[in-house]
């Protein structure tokens, strides 16, 4: 029992360091064999260990086994081209070179991937598909089902990615220093939508849901540990994604349906995160740079204390008025019309709901039909309904539903 | 849509507020351009200091300020998004500016390339 436990676990932290480790070995060309070596590891371990036990140190017995897989794999292809084009390559007898499973190595590898999938001449979606494989570890249906998508399509985009990463010659390695501000702009796009996969996906499966979070977590964290990529605004990512994982064990009832933030008990909260959360927004206003991390970091904070002040919704307010101005989406016009009515009162807040121009997107509705209560009950009915019908899962219906029930008939 | 600036004027830009009056004018300023960035419209702002400016004369001769020569100073401008000169005109009658007797907002469309040909 212990042991199944231990092995899924140990499984996911291992694979994305054998991965990556393998990736940067064979190179980017090879992507796929890194992957099935890997898989293959790690398949031979579930067909042995049940049986035999697990060995003392699990790690190790997997690092071996990659290593002799990779060996052998090494040993076939030079016999093969040997034989094949004997005239073409003079190199004689080379051994295969070791693969090296120091933690130095496994944790550069890592990084350096990470630079790899989230290339730019790559689609995002791909971007996160490929480091949930190659550096979380996560299996094709696990993939799919984060995404509410099938096999199929998530194998498809996967291999257009690899096909890309190669056809550009993407090399696993640190971009030059000047390049990694532009660079690691792309991973931290990646990182915070992977995250956002995470905590607000439409996928039923909870578990998953909470792991592509833990995973966005510690993939920023790689970043953290590297003076290159120790920067403020990377600080300020982590803080954000701290802050917001302090609720999640408050986030859903015992039957998995989603409690909004006012009915949240907040001392589910893990205050641990929300101290480390704060450890790295100070970390993060070091320097002038002030990141749309920074703002949405901040707003988080703010969003921690869960008593309602004029301060709070004053602050975030303001803050979300300077996101907006640093870029537009239709959640920051959405929650920034929120914190006004907060601040000013539904009446006042209602004008400016009406012009964000979102009709069509079941938040807006869900919004206005929340401005209207109290102002105009019939116009709050029409919108909740709106909502209702343009929400794609049920916890999101029944929470509407819940609204309608409650309305005041007038 | 085209792109518009909407240029501050005000009539006395010597007149000295509160810090508190400055607070509240900020905030105003602030949740009025929330506002309009809220609807994807916002492009970009600036403030212009009335200290330590300068006035370049057509002979080269440099004075301090505008102060005591206009009636009117510039005290900032931001660049809208909006589909018409009126849709423009309609942020600038938000504009926190206004609430002093005197100051103006003007509206000026920004000229593009094909606007030239």
């Amino acid at each position: 029992m212990q042991q199944q436990e231990l092995i899924p676990h140990l499984f996911r932290t291992e694979f994305s360091r054998v991965s990556a480790v393998l990736c940067k070995h064979f190179g980017i060309d090879h992507i796929e064999l890194a992957e099935d070596i890997a898989s293959e590891t790690f398949l031979l371990a579930m067909e042995t260990w049940p049986y035999k036990g697990v060995p003392e140190n699990p790690a190790a017995w997997l690092y071996v086994v990659a290593k002799n897989k990779a060996k052998n794999y090494f040993a076939r292809t030079h016999m093969f081209h040997g034989k094949i084009a004997p005239e073409l390559k003079q190199t004689t007898d080379t051994p295969a070179p070791e693969i090296d499973l120091s933690d130095k190595n496994i944790s550069d590898s890592q990084l350096q991937m990470l630079f790899a999938v989230c290339h730019p001449s790559i689609p995002p979606e791909a971007q996160i598909g490929l480091a949930l494989r190659i550096l979380c570890g996560f299996g094709i249906d696990e993939i799919a089902n984060a995404f509410l998508s099938n096999k199929e399509t998530i194998n498809k985009r996967l291999f257009r990615a690899r096909e890309k990463l190669r056809a550009e010659k993407v090399a696993i390695e640190m971009p030059e220093t000047a390049a990694i501000p532009q660079r690691l702009n792309a991973v931290l796009t990646t990182l915070y939508l992977l995250y956002n996969e995470g905590y607000y996906s439409e996928s039923q499966d909870t578990v998953i849901r909470e792991e592509l979070c833990i995973e966005a977590m510690r993939l920023t964290k790689l970043l953290l540990d590297h003076p290159l990529t120790n920067t403020p605004a990377v600080n300020a990512l982590m803080a954000l994604m701290c802050f917001h994982a302090s609720r999640l064990p408050a986030r859903k009832d015992e039957n998995g349906a989603l409690i909004l933030y006012q009915d949240q008990d907040e001392a589910l909260w893990n205050r641990t995160l929300i101290t480390e959360g704060a450890f790295y927004l100070r970390a993060a206003s070091q320097g002038s740079a002030l990141s749309a991390y920074h703002l949405e970091a901040t707003i988080a904070w703010w969003h921690t204390i869960k008593e309602d002040t004029p301060e709070k919704w004053d602050n975030i307010l303001q803050l979300y008025n300077r996101l907006l101005q640093l870029q537009y989406s239709p959640v920051a016009a959405l929650n920034r019309t929120f914190a006004l009515a907060k601040v000013k009162g539904n009446a006042a807040a209602l004008p400016e709901a009406e012009k964000l121009g979102l009709s069509g997107n079941p938040y807006y509705h869900a919004l206005l039909g929340e401005l209207y209560q109290g102002i105009d009950n019939q116009q709050a009915l029409q919108h909740l309904q709106q909502a209702w019908h343009l929400s794609k899962t049920q916890p999101e219906k029944q929470t509407l539903q819940q609204k309608i029930d409650h309305l005041p008939t007038t | 849509m085209d792109e518009f600036m909407l240029i501050f004027r005000h009539e006395d830009g010597k007149k000295i507020a509160s810090p508190e009056q400055m607070q509240i004018w900020m905030k105003a300023t602030m949740d009025w351009i929330g506002g309009i960035a809220a609807q994807n419209k916002f492009v970009l702002g600036n403030g212009l200091l009335f200290d330590d400016a300068r006035v370049v004369h057509h002979n080269k001769m440099v004075t301090n300020g505008p102060f005591g020569e206009i009636k009117e100073t510039l005290g900032g401008y931001i660049i809208v998004k909006a589909e018409s000169a009126d849709e423009a005109a309609s942020f600038a009658k938000d504009c926190p500016i206004l609430g002093g007797e005197g100051n103006t907002v003007e509206v000026r469309k920004i000229i593009r390339g094909e606007d030239m040909h």
